[in-house]
């Protein structure tokens, strides 16, 4: 509750367990968890600082001087070290906190004009901080705040928009906005190659699904009165299913407002698959598109579009499968197997906002604006 | 051609107007215009000339054109036409042959100048269509110098223009470029001017946001605060822990420990690698020695030195194998000596690769000389043929194993049985035949035999009949010659008739083999030379024996040793003998056949004679 400047925390196992955080004047701006579940970390409005409350010791913690960007916190994979980003007389510095005790380890400055994004390595090593779009430069540093390389893809045209580190830490993929993303390697922190996302796709080794409209035949006849409610829904709601459409293929394109800042242009979304197969990208001037990346060989494999723009998509946690929302009532799936538009049944209209996988990879949470589904997926026992 | 101008003699007004036109058309110049004009007046001048002759010389002016010519014909050197004057005489006598010399001169002359005025106007006409020729050569030529200079003025031009257009061109870029790198400029000074300008509008904001941190540090009231309602302990119950130096220090260990774990990991995975991956730069390094050294064996399709080098290598290389194994670890010398060593392999594999390529193409352009290169096609075409080869002698193998497996292969006994009485039958009717012509012939041979033992018994009837009558006429000839001497020739045509009729009888009965008969040849000779000569007035001992080996001889049958008989027969013995001979040669002759008695006889004898013989 942002506006209240109040947090409320239950207890999933102990119900009779309730705790309430009031910040009171300082307000609220951002709150999370910290990885090990015993401390919230609010972000006090205008970045002031952040309130590290203990829910254990009941202790306060503070910490000055936040930095007021994308993605100015990052917890290690483990849960043992946080990163700050952080911001001071107009030169930027990141903390390093161990969280068990949220120790100050480590306090180093970055060469960036203005530091939009911190994001630990799954192996917990490596430190990537990027700026902002005005420049292309990412940093990486070790754990314990050495500078370890710099990566800077060209000059003056606008930079990184989001960058994504593959499951081993071999690879970080960067996003930019100039519609491609490059991935460096984690040996020489060099560039290995780069992926374009042209609006025409000719290769015709790459297979594109395409969503269209099933055509609903209504049986007039065998319409039961009083109307169920299944067929209701059915009744108007479109159903969608996939078509793979041959080469070559020209994709649905938005063209940019380019004297406004923020351009929908670029890599806007990039993840990998937990088995380090593949890398799923959104070009956000081709917002209905998603993009299936094969790391093995480093090449297209697979570009999903749909009717309208694509929202978010999350990889399954435990194997290579994706799945997609684009606002729509239905929810996509993809594996390597092959692809699936699923309607979700539920009355009336339920747009699809985000989705969340659950951790054990066998159900996921799919958000609208105010109701929230449960979908279980079932195993077909083939192991 | 002018000289007839000088005739200033008085002419009449005809021979003037003649003369006028001669002289007219004789002085036209000689240039090429007129030519025609100057050979007609040749016919014309015939005419002319004529009339002109006529007009220069009348009865009455003969003296005085005589003396003009004279003079004329003088001063152009010609012999005078008068005689030699004698005397003073005044008058002077024409001499005929002067005149008639000096017309023939003048006539050769004239030729002469004719030909001359031919050879002139035909080179006039020449040098005329040459002239012709050459000028218009010459105009074509002003023509083309003109249009060719037009043309280079026009190519100039164009150059001009697209010299022009280019440096236009090249001005362009440049002043694209300077726009360039001004932009980039302003970019530059635009960018540190934005970044002090959001620098010190972040101060400004860092003063308000310490402001408002002091103030909400200090209202500090109760609100602020989190409200746990039923508290829980952790699980093991120990209380969390202050945060002291100790700690820190442990974190500090901590991060480190994560750091270098990180890191060792990390180094055993590489170090794994790069074992693999020596072990498969080590492979190929094999793989291409060996594919080098079996590429070695063909010869002359290399060069000179890589059999060389690729020794040279392979023993380095083993020498470096035995070091690096020793080497496990990845030193830094191992290393490149192991890279070195791999690139100088595949160079080499890559020149010889090269080399196989350029021999391929030239094989492809047919132009190679290379004996043991074998073009693709020749190559298959000797495939094929090998291939056709083998196939024949695969389906002959089989005809013959299938011939063989019928052969060895145990038949039905029918089928043997039949077999073997057809190849059976076969011999028994080729026998049956050649014992049937066995069987004629020996019909024949018994009858041959009966005739011969039938001749032969009369033969032994006939003897004794001789025998008996020999006896009586020897009892007679004895009786004979005590008392006649005079009845040689008597003696001779019955002994003639009779050693004729007993020779005939001697030859045909050819039974006893002739083995006195040299001695009695020879003595018959001697004795029918004897009987030829008037014979001796008395019987000696020595005719007896003569006429008793005669007989004797006559009994026996020698018709063998008719070669060697060299008698010297008298005219009785001689047809005898002749008769004999050419009965003999007769026989002879017609020793290989088996017609006719005499011939039969012959050869009777010929197979008992063999019979005879062992």
């Amino acid at each position: 509750m942002y506006k209240r400047g109040l947090v409320q925390v239950w207890s999933l196992e102990q119900p009779e367990w309730h705790c309430k955080i009031d910040e009171g004047s300082a307000g609220l701006v951002a709150s999370c968890w910290s990885p090990d579940g015993r401390h919230i970390l609010n972000t006090t409005e205008f970045h002031l600082r952040i309130t590290v409350w203990s829910l254990c010791t009941k202790s306060v913690s503070y910490i000055k001087y936040p930095k007021a960007c994308q993605q100015g916190i990052s917890f290690t994979k483990d849960g043992r070290y946080m990163a700050l980003a952080e911001r001071r007389d107009c030169k930027d510095y990141i903390s390093l906190f161990v969280c068990s005790d949220w120790q100050l380890l480590r306090h180093f400055e970055t060469d960036t004009q203005d530091l939009a994004g911190i994001e630990w390595g799954p192996n917990g090593c490596v430190l990537a901080a990027w700026d902002s779009c005005l420049e292309y430069k990412i940093l990486l540093y070790s754990l314990d705040g050495r500078l370890l390389s710099t990566y800077s893809a060209y000059e003056w045209s606008l930079g990184i928009k989001a960058i994504a580190w593959s499951p081993s830490s071999q690879f970080l993929a960067i996003g930019s906005y100039d519609e491609k993303v490059r991935i460096l390697n984690h040996v020489t922190w060099k560039m290995i190659t780069e992926f374009g996302h042209p609006t025409t796709i000719n290769n015709p080794k790459i297979v594109v699904y395409k969503e269209t409209e099933k055509s609903q035949n209504l049986e007039m006849e065998n319409l039961p009165f009083p109307p169920t409610r299944a067929a209701a829904s059915s009744l108007f709601s479109t159903e969608s299913k996939y078509e793979v459409v041959s080469s070559p293929v020209s994709l649905q394109t938005l063209k940019p407002l380019t004297d406004r800042p923020n351009p929908k242009i670029g890599i806007g979304v990039l993840a990998f698959s937990p088995d380090n197969c593949f890398l799923a990208t959104r070009n956000d001037n081709i917002p209905n598109a998603v993009w299936i990346w094969d790391i093995q060989k480093l090449k297209l494999f697979v570009v999903l579009e749909h009717l309208s723009a694509v929202r978010s998509f999350q990889w399954d946690p435990q194997q290579a499968r994706l799945a997609v929302c684009t606002g729509r009532s239905q929810v996509y799936l993809w594996s390597p197997a092959g692809c699936v538009s699923v309607q979700v049944p539920a009355e009336g209209d339920f747009q699809i906002l985000s989705l969340c996988w659950h951790r054990s990879g066998d159900s996921m949470a799919l958000l609208s604006k105010d109701q929230l589904c449960l979908c279980y997926l079932e195993n077909e026992g083939v192991k | 051609m002018g000289d007839w101008k000088t005739i200033t003699v008085p002419i009449p007004s005809s021979e003037s107007k003649n003369i006028s036109q001669f002289t007219s058309e004789t002085n036209m110049s000689p240039s090429s215009l007129c030519s025609q004009q100057v050979l007609c007046p040749s016919l014309p001048l015939a005419k002319s000339v004529h009339n002109f002759f006529r007009a220069f010389c009348t009865e009455e002016n003969v003296d005085q054109s005589v003396s003009y010519l004279d003079q004329e014909l003088t001063t152009l050197g010609f012999p005078s036409l008068y005689e030699e004057s004698k005397g003073k005489e005044v008058k002077r006598d024409l001499n005929i042959v002067a005149v008639l010399n000096c017309i023939q001169e003048l006539l050769v002359l004239h030729r002469k100048n004719l030909l001359a005025q031919e050879n002139v106007e035909t080179q006039n006409l020449k040098l005329g269509s040459d002239m012709d020729h050459l000028q218009n050569c010459y105009s074509k030529l002003k023509e083309q110098l003109e249009t060719s200079r037009r043309e280079m003025i026009g190519l100039q031009e164009r150059d001009r223009q697209l010299q022009g257009k280019n440096r236009n061109l090249h001005q362009l870029l440049k002043n694209e470029k300077d726009e360039v790198q001004k932009l980039q400029n302003i970019i530059a000074s635009r960018a540190t001017q934005y970044n002090h300008d959001m620098k010190r509008k972040e101060r400004e904001y860092n003063k308000l946001k310490e402001r408002l941190h002091q103030l909400v540090m200090n209202k500090k009231d109760k609100k602020t605060a989190m409200d746990i309602l039923n508290y829980v302990g952790r699980a093991d119950g120990k209380r969390g822990a202050w945060r002291t130096g100790k700690t820190e220090a442990r974190n500090e260990d901590e991060m480190y420990k994560v750091l270098l774990s990180d890191y060792e990991q990390r180094q055993k995975q590489i170090l794994l690698e790069n074992a693999e991956l020596k072990k498969v730069l080590q492979q190929m390094k094999k793989e291409m020695i060996s594919l080098l050294t079996s590429q070695k064996q063909k010869p002359k399709e290399k060069a000179e030195d890589t059999p060389g080098t690729v020794l040279s290598d392979v023993e380095e290389d083993n020498s470096e194998l035995s070091k690096e194994n020793m080497w496990e670890l990845s030193c830094e010398t191992v290393r490149e000596q192991l890279t070195n060593s791999i690139r100088k392999q595949w160079r080499i594999l890559k020149s010889h690769v090269e080399k196989l390529d350029t021999q391929v193409s030239k094989v492809h352009l047919g132009g190679f000389k290379d004996e043991e290169v074998i073009s693709r096609q020749d190559h298959e075409q000797e495939t094929e043929k090998l291939e056709l080869e083998i196939q024949q002698c695969k389906e002959m193998i089989q005809t013959q194993q299938q011939l063989l497996q019928q052969f060895t292969t145990t038949c039905d006994d029918d089928t043997s049985s039949l077999l073997q009485d057809c190849y059976l039958l076969e011999e028994k009717e080729r026998l049956e035949e050649e014992w049937a012509l066995f069987k004629e012939q020996k019909k024949n041979f018994e009858k041959e035999r009966r005739s011969f033992t039938e001749a032969a018994i009369r033969l032994g009837l006939e003897r004794k009949a001789f025998e008996e009558d020999r006896a009586g006429w020897l009892k007679q000839q004895f009786l004979n010659m005590t008392s006649f001497d005079n009845k040689n020739s008597e003696n001779g045509k019955p002994q003639s008739a009779f050693s004729g009729s007993s020779d005939q009888d001697n030859l045909t009965l050819h039974s006893k083999p002739g083995q006195k008969s040299y001695s009695v040849f020879s003595e018959s000779s001697v004795r029918t030379s004897k009987l030829t000569k008037s014979l001796p007035v008395s019987p000696s001992t020595s005719e007896l024996f003569q006429t008793i080996r005669h007989i004797s001889e006559n009994s026996s049958s020698c018709v063998l040793n008719v070669a060697t008989e060299d008698t010297k027969p008298n005219q009785v013995g001689r047809e005898c003998t002749a008769q004999k001979w050419s009965v003999a040669s007769r026989s002879d002759s017609q020793e290989g056949g088996c017609s006719g008695s005499r011939s039969l006889a012959c050869t009777d004898w010929s197979i008992e004679h063999r019979d005879g013989l062992p």
